[in-house]
């Protein structure tokens, strides 16, 4: 049934969907150009034949020394026809803006979030792109694959809370 | 012929022994007092929990060592259990929950990672609480057995009864103006 979702995705854009193929445990994947992922997202979204209307797991991976050297992958699942399928996307260390599905998906958000953190791909139009896991004080990004294996982070103190009602009693943070 | 400036320091002696036996009576009453009722903060944020409530139910049973109160507000706590693994967001947590404690206060490192982190050399993890505030006993292990936090905490206990705790030490009373200006 994937198959069909592949050739109708090879069909309806050809210029951005390029070199599909089967991978392992017959999932059916293909390479979208950087430029077409939210409007192949909006359509597999949309369209009633495809209705992706979930995405489970969206990643990045650090090929260092390839040429370009990120991928975003995109895992897409249907739970009206029970198929999938993963679209990825090469992203050159020059220009790591990416456009956000998060419009398409809200559950993308913190998937998005989480490959700015780990890999420094910036979603363009995302509402709230900051990192997930790591502090905002934290340099660089801890997967990619030139991070130092033991890179230490300065500690930082901890940052001062405003909304939080402290009560009448005598001024100060305790 | 003596003088009274070479006879008085034998006199302010024997008088120091005095009130140091005096001391040494108190601080080891009140030493034997505090290892006694070692009130706990536990600090649990891996998996090492699973064992610290092990040694605080019936079977190994924290409570024959005077620990079986734990406190989940630091001011009402006298020994701080740092259990599993702190990572560099949660640092700055542990070190104002460390400062909340009234004195006097003690740390237990529980089990390898919030000695030393473990086997989390990594860019997140804190390696060793040590970086952040004063440890008394480290517990290895992972996670340590039950008896081997027993045995760390009675290694604590001799500490505790083995300092010099003094009997005053107390100072000016601070009076907040009316306005709760400090």
């Amino acid at each position: 049934m994937a198959k069909a979702v592949i050739e109708a995705l090879v069909a309806r854009f050809p210029d951005d969907v390029y070199e599909p193929y089967e991978g392992v445990g017959g999932d059916d994947c293909a390479f979208v150009r950087k430029d077409g992922i939210a409007r192949v997202c909006g359509f597999l979204k949309a369209d009633p034949a495809m209705a992706f209307n979930l995405a489970p797991y969206i990643t990045a991976v650090d090929y260092l020394g390839a040429e370009p050297r990120f991928e975003v992958v995109y895992n897409l699942y249907s739970t009206r026809h029970n198929h999938r399928v993963r679209l990825r996307v090469k992203v050159p260390e020059s220009d790591l803006d990416v456009e956000s599905v998060t419009p398409v998906w809200a559950g993308a958000d913190w998937f998005e979030r989480y490959c700015f953190d780990m890999y420094g791909i910036r979603f363009r139009a995302h509402p709230d792109l900051r990192r997930l896991l790591m502090y905002d004080e934290f340099v660089g990004h801890p997967l990619r694959k030139d991070y130092p294996l033991r890179g230490r982070q300065p500690l930082v103190p901890e940052r001062e809370v405003k909304d939080i009602y402290r009560g009448p009693g005598p001024g100060g943070r305790d | 012929m003596a003088t009274d400036t070479e006879i008085l320091p034998g006199i302010t002696t024997r008088r120091e022994e005095a009130t140091g036996f005096f001391q040494k009576l108190v601080s080891r009453g009140l030493g034997w007092a505090r290892k006694n009722s070692l009130w706990q903060y536990p600090f649990v944020t891996a998996c090492c929990g699973m064992e610290y409530m092990s040694v605080c139910s019936a079977r190994y049973d924290i409570a024959r060592f005077g620990a079986e109160v734990p406190r989940f507000s630091p001011r009402q706590a006298d020994m701080l259990m740092v259990v599993g693994t702190v990572n560099c967001k949660q640092a700055p947590i542990l070190q104002r929950v460390y400062e909340q404690m009234a004195e006097p206060k003690w740390v237990v490192a529980f089990g390898v990672c919030a000695s030393s982190g473990g086997f989390y050399d990594n860019y997140a993890t804190v390696q060793g609480i040590d970086r952040v505030i004063p440890v008394d006993v480290y517990i290895p292990g992972c996670p340590p057995r039950p008896e081997q936090v027993l045995d760390g905490l009675m290694l604590l206990q001799r500490k505790v009864q083995n300092q010099s705790h003094k009997l005053i030490d107390r100072l000016p009373r601070q009076v907040l103006p009316a306005g709760g200006e400090r």
